[in-house]
Formats: C-alpha cells, structure tokens, sequence
C-alpha cells in the first residue's frame, strides 16, 4: 500500500500495524500498515469517504481503532499516549480558534496548550513570518478563513512537536498562503521532524522524502 | 518572498513539550476566564434570571412574610440551582464546535487539569455571582442575618460540587440529540442531594437549629466530587471527541 | 475452558435463549409460593391490618431496583475498561427492567403509605432516593439512545451509569441517617426482627423478581444482540433459516 521510491535513512519514527477502523456500518480499512522515519511526508490519498481523516485521527488517538497498534520510536502509542502525544501535533478539519481572542492569545494559548511557552517576541515573529503582523490584535472572528488558517501556521511554526499530523493543510490558503506552508513543512523535514498528511494536491518539499499511502 | 524567507532564517525552538496538571489547569482558567471576561452576558444573565425566578414565588404564591420567610432558603437554592443548570451548556459547547476540546485531548496536559480548569472558571462565572447576589434575595424573603450567612455559605459549598456534577452531564451530552431537556434529565436528579443539604443547612439555621451535619455533608460532597468527578469529564469528553 | 466463550454477542444469543424460559419458570413458580406465602399464610400485622401485605411486593422490588442498577453498573464499568460490546448491550438490556421495579416500588409503597401514614406520597430521604434511582435508569435510556453511533451512546451513557451509583448508598442507609417516616431497616445480614413467614414471603418473592429479571434481561439482549449484529453472517443465516 505504501510506495517507496527512496527512503531519508533516517530511523522509523511512527508505525502502523494491522490498523482497522469502522464508523458506523462502514468498515473503513483493515489490515493497514504503514511506516514513516524522520525526514518523511506521507501523503494519504483515496477517493471522499475512504476513510483519511479517520486514519489521521486513528493515529492521534482522537477516534478509537477497532485493531491494531500505533508505535512511536517503537513503542506502543495506545499502551503509553502520553509520550506520544507531547510529539504530536494535529491540524484537522476544525481550527480550534476561539472567535473572542486576537491572533496573538489564540497562539499564545495554542502554544500553551502544547505545553510549549513561546514568548510575546517569539509570537509577534511567528505571525509576522505569516503575515498576520498587522493583525495580531484582531479578533479572531473579524479574521478571513485564510488569516485563521495562517495562526494554525504559526502555531506550527514555534511547535516543538516531530510529527505534523495534517487534514488538507492547504484548504482556505491563497497561493502565497501555500507557498508559506510549504516552506514550514520542508524545514520540518529538513530538521528531521516527520508528516502525516490527507491531501489531494501534490506536495513537493524539496528537502524531505514524499511516499504515498493511498485508502479506498 | 520576504515572509518564506523570514521562515528559513528561523529555526523552531528546541525545547521539548512538557504536560503537567498545574499547567492544564491554569491554561483552563487563564483562557476561559478571559473569554468571560469579554462576554460577560453569561455571568449577568444567570444572576438576573436567578433574581427573576426568585420574584417568580411571591407573585404566585402571595407575599405574606411569614410564609416568605418559611419558603426562603428552599426558594432561593431552587433559583440558583435553576440558574446554574442553565449556565452548564455553555461550558462545553463552543470548544466542542470550533475543534478546541480535539487540541484538548491531545495536550500532553493531563484531562483532569484542564477539565478541573474549565469548570472552576464556569464556577467563578456562575456560582460565585449566584453565592453573592443570595444575601439580597434573602432580605426579599425576610430571613435573618444569621440565616443569610448560613445561606451563601451552602451555596458557596453547594455551587461547585453542581458545577462539576452538571460539567460532567454535560460532557456526556455533547453531540446528543435532545438539547437541554436531555441534560435536564441528566443532570438535576444528580442535583437532588445537594439541594436537600443546602437548603436544609438555611432551614436548619432559621429553625433555630444547627446547621453543621449539612454543611459538613455539602463539604464531604465537595471534596469528593472534586477529587472524583474532573476524571469523569475528562473521559467524558474524550468519548464526545471521539 | 474457554471462559470467555460466551462473551461473544453470537454465542450468548444462543445461550440466552436457552436460559431465559427457565427463568421465567422459576420466575412463576417461586412468585406463586410467594404470594401463597404473603397473601395465605403470614399473620396479620396487629396495627396495620391486611393492608401491609403489598410489603411482598414492594420490599422485594425495591432491593432489586437497587441490585439491578448496581449490576448495570458493573456492565457500564466492564464496557468502559474492556470495550467489550455485549457488556454494554447486557446494561442496556436490565435498564428499563430496573426502571419498572423501581416504578413499581414506588407505587406499591403509595399504596401502603396511604392508609398508614395518610398520604399516597411523603417527601421522606427514602422514597425522595428511590425516585431520583428511577430518573437515573431514565437519564441512563435517554441518553443511550440520543446519539446515531450506538457505540457513542453505550460509552457516554456507561458513565452516566457509573457517576449515579453514588445514590445507592444514600438510598439505603437514608433511613439511618434521618429521621424520617419510612421503618427503618428490619432485615439485615444479622439477623431479622419480623415473623419467620413474613421473612420467608419476602425473600421467595424476591427470588421470583430476580428471576423474572434475569429472564427479561436475557430475552431483552436477545433482541439487542440482533439489531447491533444485523449485518453479520451468523444473523443474516438466522434470518434465512
């Protein structure tokens, strides 16, 4: 299922074994599996409703798997969550912004609630890194869905965490809204952090290894 | 482009993630306290639609002042229960639709320290205004200044244990069919102990009796709902995320 | 032994088939020996008169509202630890059985309060418990079905469960602990207070109650096990048998 044209040499960071999922009637996928080292981006592809979102959220361990295990550096994720999920960060559907923070206390407290304090200085580079620098006081319910999309940015920009866990990271984005992400994403790679993510377009970092897991 | 390049110069930090109760809990409280703060209309509804119902009984039951004193305490915590039961959707419900409460249950802080969090901000927003608008209701109703003081301590016991009772239903109730007549259902038969105690401690006090067993009890109750009842939520709200 | 072999909702379908006409058997018979019992042949109370004999029916359903809410309980408990699926049908199967003996309980004992203490109804610490134990089992129906995903409504509504046991205790040691109309406890572990038949009545009737709740339960998850499994092979061979 997983296509290897080279692999980064790097060690296996995140594992899936024998992965099954089903929602509702549907059973979703079985018998999955799949392996990501540092310095990787796996892209899930598969037609609407193969079940990609539920394979990322499987692997965050937000939706329960009906079988198999997930390993970080080796180790059960389901056995142990809490190591796994200080090295995780997940960008899903839902932006989890609050509407009555500005752009800078929504990251403030999306930094925090990674456990990972930046300061006001830090913050201020971040948004000003993605554009938002003028913007920084705003509420967030006065922002555009690409202004939100780009707090998610920074926040991924000052998060500590090796593995992006991404759903369509380029949705809401103007042209150099993804030319931004992209950038993120290759210096992730390059410093050897690791990506997982449900999307249908082409993503080409140039330092990182792109494989594919297709579903469905 | 300047901003692509602003990002290759940076490198992100490298210190780890790091999760502890404290920080959860403060993260919880800093946030949602600041979010009240420029919403206040939570906090001034609860307390007036507390200050409604309770003009609510005189009108239809007649304003003779012995009988108001009689009913008072049982009136006054039916009102701020009331109240409060009507604060506790809004505890949940805007995280769980704009994605907050998936970022929650993925923080390496562990659920009973935000979940504690949340809750003790929700108490702070509803229970605390309920406990210091009682003393005015009660000179409505006639009672003693004794029996005042005995009432806003019951309600300042009494309010958290229903702030985390009703966090947890809830929690449970995310994402359910049924709205707030489900979470009736849920959450005031699990109120029923609380009321009887922390009305009985103000009857108790203006019967010339001593209030100590109840608020004792509204302690014990306290304490355990405490220690207890923020793991609920926790795995509540897991569930609801799921 | 596999003693895990009827752990899986298809063989105890067939299991519970077989038990369940037993129960109810048992159910009928120890009822009738029961009522023969507490009707015929238990003397009559000197200051209540005959009207004290609905005790056969009131006492033995009120102990098993609270046995039945504290077996489902354990089920939620066992579905949450070990996300096994049957333990959540087994709890959602006693629930609205413990909800009509709590039902009839409470019923049962207006009746008997009527004429004793001049009201059907008395705000006392016990009867107050006993009607919030039945708005539990409701909360507890309400909410397992209020969700699409079955599975979501099984786990939110096992904790639901789990949070409310608290109130057991506080029905039953409410008559220690206050002062209140209902009698206080006359049979315990130690020994009993009240006349041999009257004893004998009340503890068969409670055996057919239990019976007839464990058939009802059994007869109820039958129904429950064919619903959630009705797209697997086993289900659809019954359906074509």
């Amino acid at each position: 299922m997983t296509t290897a044209k080279h692999r980064s040499g790097l060690p296996i960071v995140l594992q899936g074994r024998d992965l099954a999922c089903r929602r509702g009637p549907a059973l979703l996928f079985s018998g999955l599996d799949f392996e990501v080292s540092g310095g990787e981006l796996l892209c899930v592809r598969g037609p609407n409703g193969c079940g990609k979102t539920t394979l990322l959220r499987c692997v965050t361990g937000l939706t329960r798997l009906d079988r198999g295990t997930i390993l970080w550096h080796g180790e059960s994720a389901l056995r142990d969550p809490e190591r796994m999920r200080a090295g995780t960060a997940y960008a899903g559907h839902l932006p989890g912004l609050k509407d009555d923070l500005t752009a800078d206390e929504n990251l403030e407290f999306a930094l925090r609630l990674r456990g990972a304090g930046a300061t006001a200085a830090r913050r201020r580079e971040a948004l000003a890194a993605v554009g938002l620098e003028k913007r920084q006081r705003i509420p967030a319910r006065r922002l555009s869905a690409g202004q939100r999309r780009r707090i998610g940015l920074a926040r991924l920009f000052l998060d500590p965490a090796q593995l992006w866990v991404l759903d369509e990271p380029l949705t809401a984005l103007d042209d150099a809204g993804q030319a931004l992400f992209l950038d993120l994403l290759d210096r992730h790679l390059a410093n050897g952090g690791l990506a997982l993510a449900a999307t249908h377009h082409r993503l080409a970092p140039p330092s990182g290894v792109v494989r594919e897991l297709r579903l469905g | 482009m300047t901003e692509a390049s602003a990002l290759r110069a940076r490198a992100a930090p490298a210190k780890a993630a790091e999760g502890s109760f404290s920080g959860g809990f403060a993260w919880a409280m800093a946030r949602d306290l600041r979010i009240a703060w420029r919403h206040p209309d939570e906090a001034v509804l609860t307390v007036a639609f507390f200050a409604l119902v309770a003009s609510l009984f005189p009108l239809g039951i007649g304003a003779e002042p012995q009988l108001l004193a009689r009913i008072g305490p049982g009136v006054i915590w039916v009102g701020a229960l009331l109240a409060a039961f009507l604060a506790l959707p809004n505890i949940f419900a805007s995280d769980y639709i704009d994605g907050s409460l998936e970022q929650m249950t993925l923080s390496p802080h562990p659920a009973i320290g935000w979940a504690s969090g949340k809750i003790a901000a929700h108490w702070i927003v509803s229970g605390v205004p309920l406990t210091l608008l009682s003393p005015l209701i009660g000179l409505q109703y006639g009672l003693t200044p004794d029996t005042l003081v005995v009432q806003a301590l019951s309600l300042a016991l009494g309010t958290p244990v229903l702030s985390l009772l009703g966090g947890a239903c809830a929690a449970l109730a995310l994402g359910a069919r049924g709205g707030g007549m489900l979470l009736a259902l849920l959450a005031l038969p699990l109120f029923v102990p609380i009321l009887i105690f922390g009305a009985g401690a103000a009857e108790a006090q203006a019967t010339g009796m001593t209030p100590m067993p109840h608020l004792s009890i509204l302690l014990a109750a306290l304490i355990a709902a405490t220690v207890g009842l923020p793991f609920a939520v926790g795995t509540a709200v897991r569930i609801a995320v799921d | 032994m596999n003693w895990f072999y009827f752990a899986s909702p298809s063989t105890f379908y067939g299991l519970a088939g077989r038990m369940a006409p037993w129960c109810f058997v048992a159910a009928a018979l120890l009822a009738a020996w029961g009522l023969f019992l507490g009707l015929l042949v238990a003397p009559t109370d000197a200051q209540q008169g005959a009207v004290y004999r609905v005790i056969f029916i009131h006492v033995p359903t009120a102990w098993m509202s609270m046995f039945l809410y504290f077996l489902m309980a354990c089920y939620c408990a066992l579905s949450l630890i070990f996300n096994t699926r049957l333990s959540a049908m087994m709890a959602r199967a006693i629930a609205p059985t413990g909800a009509m003996m709590t039902f009839i309980a409470l019923w049962t004992g207006a009746f008997w309060g009527r004429p004793t203490w001049g009201a059907y109804w008395v705000w006392d610490a016990r009867l107050t418990s006993e009607l919030v134990l039945l708005f539990l089992y409701f909360g507890y129906i309400a909410l397992a079905n209020a969700f699409e995903d079955p599975r979501r409504g099984d786990r939110a509504s096992a904790l639901l469960a789990i949070i409310g046991v608290i109130n057991l205790p506080i029905i039953y040691f409410s008559v220690q602990w206050w002062n209140t109309l209902h009698q206080g406890a006359s049979v315990s572990f130690r020994g009993t207070s009240m006349h041999v038949t009257m004893l004998t009545g009340m503890l068969v009737m409670s055996g057919a109650a239990w019976m007839y709740a464990a058939g009802a339960t059994l007869v109820r998850v039958r129904a429950i096990i064919l619903e959630r499994e009705r797209r697997t092979q086993w289900v659809r061979d019954l359906g074509a048998a």
